[in-house]
């Protein structure tokens, strides 16, 4: 008896229903993360939702047939969709830099922002510290929501989530760099600014001063100027990273958005997958289901690969014998039975994930011979999903 | 432009630094590189710096640690070696290294100062995982630094992906303006000496496919502006062409028109084929075309790039089952030495 395979995702029972506020399409890279987004964005708004999807980093065309040319940090209405139901879909991609300057820029007076945006390890942090791109990635999704919630302009937000060293940096780093800033050791080297943390500095006096003699060894004294007049100014400003890193994460967990946790049908791939669908799991976090792009396709499934391989021999032993004519046919039977072994692996990556998570929705989007970079070719795409 | 002749790119190489965009196989290229260099009777080792154990999934050998642990052995001598650098690990064998710090190391691990310079303090992370690289490449047998012989004739890096490499790579630049002095700024430098020498090189690779190509062509001049040197472009996954493409082109070009021959050679063979599977005969006929022709313009887009190509042959099983040392078989036939 065979394992009975895992219901398909119902795409469009998610995106018709307007509990859904929040998409977020993740997964390792190189899997079509931002094709899916973009995909369901479309089919999201031509079926009258009114969408906003946030890219990371778009392919180059594909950014262009969202129209996404200049990197504003704005979300701008994609042209070519059809609105006829109602719906209207916006699109943007994420300038991880510009995001930080700005949350710098809504929760200090003019004076300390100057100070901040200043400051070398802000730049360096928001310019090229791992998990900032992830963080902003949150910040900025949080924004959408708030702006949505307020003026009503979307009513659904899809986002793609950043190119990771792994699919759960995304989850981790946003608390990984709040925990930091708000952690113990900060606090220490804070401490001496301020009144009344004498007592608990004595406590750990040995400690601060070895950490914090260390560090100006190995980095230079300038450096730790530079951090503590950054975490000082940041401290003043707003609240405690963690706490905003909590507040994320709560949406997150909040029934109103859906993860969709997108692979390919490689062993790597379904690997990350099976990591994140774990974690979100565990984390009680709504995972809808998982899209595995790029699964090859038989276009002729009547005949079997090994079928068709021996069909090839038959005809080339005839031409052999005779001459000239089935050579044509040989041809078609060989690039049938290497498509039907690609088909058989791909398949097998694919059950071997489904039959460990029987219970999680899976579906799969059939590979294009060509890259997918325009409206019609994400329509497409969306429809596979819906299975149309 | 011109691409210089693979032995000048490979050949007389101590460093090779292997990037790719994420999901091309980076990792398994590394390995094969590694691997292809070992059969020449070289002592190699391949470092990873994600933790992502993709070396030791690849060889099919418990996770790596920060030791270094012997993959392969062939019988030229050579050996493949494999380390998977950890950022924490090298930070507390740097402190010991330069300040005999003994179990204040624990102490600081306590503060949360590791996970600091090792995670947030930006640069400070790169420059240890490549310092661990570097002390590698610079390693000698004898009994001080700088006597005897190399200890590895050759390192490879599976480095981060084409997006993040150039800023892994420029490591100075990153601490430069944090790091104005003390142990990590001299670290640096010596990085980049390293990192410019003309005996590193860094692979890019990549699949004939638009969005890993776009990424290979901007990553390639952005290393070539920053002054690295660049080595050989890999083409990963390659299709080996059909017996004879140019019929493959024919049906393309006209599929109807051979559906009747088609369907007869079927029969001739005792295949029954109704309309529906001739059509799709066609169809797959049609698709390959399509994408041959989208291959043959992406391999014109790598060849302009002008670094020696490589090319890797899909394998239609994967790279399970011992496909890494196919490719390696694949490296040294394309006289990489």
């Amino acid at each position: 008896m065979s394992p009975r395979r895992p219901d398909p995702v119902d795409v469009d029972r998610l995106l018709d229903d307007p509990g859904t506020g929040i998409i977020v399409c993740c997964g390792s890279g190189g899997v079509g993360k931002t094709t899916t987004a973009a995909a369901l964005g479309i089919r999201a708004a031509e079926r009258g939702r009114r969408v906003v999807v946030l890219t990371i980093d778009p392919a180059r065309r594909l950014a262009q047939s969202l129209g996404l040319t200049e990197l504003d940090n704005t979300p701008r209405p994609v042209a070519g969709v059809d609105t006829s139901a109602g719906g209207s879909l916006d699109a943007m991609m994420l300038d991880m830099k510009r995001t930080f300057d700005e949350v710098v820029l809504a929760h200090s007076t003019p004076d300390k922002a100057a100070q901040i945006l200043e400051n070398p390890f802000y730049q360096a942090v928001s310019s090229s510290f791992a998990g900032t791109q992830e963080y902003m990635a949150m910040e900025k999704l949080g924004q959408l929501r708030a702006q949505a919630d307020r003026e009503g302009t979307w009513d659904l937000v899809v986002v793609d989530t950043p190119p990771s060293r792994s699919a759960l940096d995304f989850l981790d780093a946003p608390k990984r760099l709040g925990s930091f800033l708000d952690g113990r050791f900060i606090r220490l080297l804070m401490a001496p600014a301020k009144a009344g943390s004498r007592a608990y500095m004595r406590v750990f006096a040995f400690g601060a001063n070895l950490a914090a003699t260390t560090l100006s060894r190995v980095l230079g004294g300038q450096f730790l100027a530079d951090v503590q007049n950054f975490v000082a100014a940041l401290d003043t400003m707003f609240g405690g990273f963690r706490e905003r890193a909590d507040v994320t994460y709560a949406l997150l967990k909040e029934p109103s958005t859906s993860f969709v946790v997108v692979a390919a049908p490689e062993r790597d791939a379904l690997r990350e997958a099976t990591y994140f669908v774990d974690r979100l799991e565990s984390e009680g976090m709504p995972l809808t289901g998982v899209v595995v792009n790029r699964v090859q396709q038989l276009a002729a499934p009547g005949i079997s690969g090994s079928r068709a391989a021996a069909a090839a021999e038959q005809l080339e032993d005839r031409e052999a014998a005779a001459g000239g004519r089935p050579a044509l046919t040989s041809a078609l039977l060989r690039l049938h039975a290497d498509l039907a072994q690609i088909v058989s692996r791909h398949e097998g990556h694919v059950r071997r994930f489904a039959l460990s998570h029987p219970a999680v929705p899976l579906s799969t989007v059939p590979a294009s011979s060509t890259d997918i970079h325009d409206l019609p070719g994400l329509r497409e795409v969306g429809a596979a999903l819906a299975r149309e | 432009m011109s691409a210089p002749p693979l032995s000048r790119v490979v050949g007389g190489v101590r460093l090779h630094v292997v990037t790719g965009k994420g999901g091309v196989g980076k990792t398994t290229v590394a390995a094969a590189l590694g691997l292809a260099l070992a059969r020449q009777g070289k002592q190699v080792l391949v470092a990873e710096v994600e933790g992502r154990q993709g070396i030791s999934q690849t060889f099919d050998v418990p996770p790596l640690g920060d030791e270094e642990v012997r993959l392969v052995g062939h019988a030229s001598g050579g050996e493949l070696w494999g380390l998977s650098v950890d950022a924490k690990a090298a930070l507390m064998e740097y402190l010991q290294t330069f300040y005999k710090l003994g179990r204040a190391g624990g102490a600081l691990e306590r503060m949360g100062v590791v996970d600091f310079a090792t995670t947030i303090a930006p640069g400070v992370r790169d420059v240890l995982l490549i310092g661990k690289v570097y002390e590698a490449v610079t390693r000698t047998t004898g009994p001080r630094r700088g006597h005897g012989s190399l200890a590895w004739d050759a390192v490879v890096l599976d480095a981060p992906p084409t997006g993040r490499v150039a800023r892994f790579l420029n490591v100075n630049a990153q601490v430069a303006d944090l790091a104005r002095m003390g142990p990590i700024h001299s670290q640096a430098e010596s990085i980049t000496r390293m990192l410019r020498d003309r005996r590193s090189v860094v692979h890019v690779v990549t699949l004939l496919e638009e969005m890993p190509v776009q990424e290979t062509a901007d990553a390639v001049a952005d290393l070539a502006s920053q002054g690295f040197g660049l080595g050989a472009v890999v083409v990963n996954q390659v299709r080996d062409p059909y017996g004879d493409e140019s019929l493959l082109a024919q049906v393309a070009a006209d599929p109807a028109a051979v559906a009747d021959q088609v369907r007869a050679d079927l029969a001739a063979v005792g295949v029954r084929a109704g309309p529906k599977t001739v059509d799709g005969l066609l169809r797959e006929a049609v698709d390959h075309a399509e994408r041959v022709a989208l291959e043959q313009e992406l391999t014109a887009e790598v060849d302009a790039l002008g670094m020696p190509r490589l090319s890797l042959p899909s394998l239609p099983s994967g790279v399970e089952d011992g496909g890494v040392a196919v490719l390696a078989d694949a490296l040294v036939a394309q006289g990489v030495r």
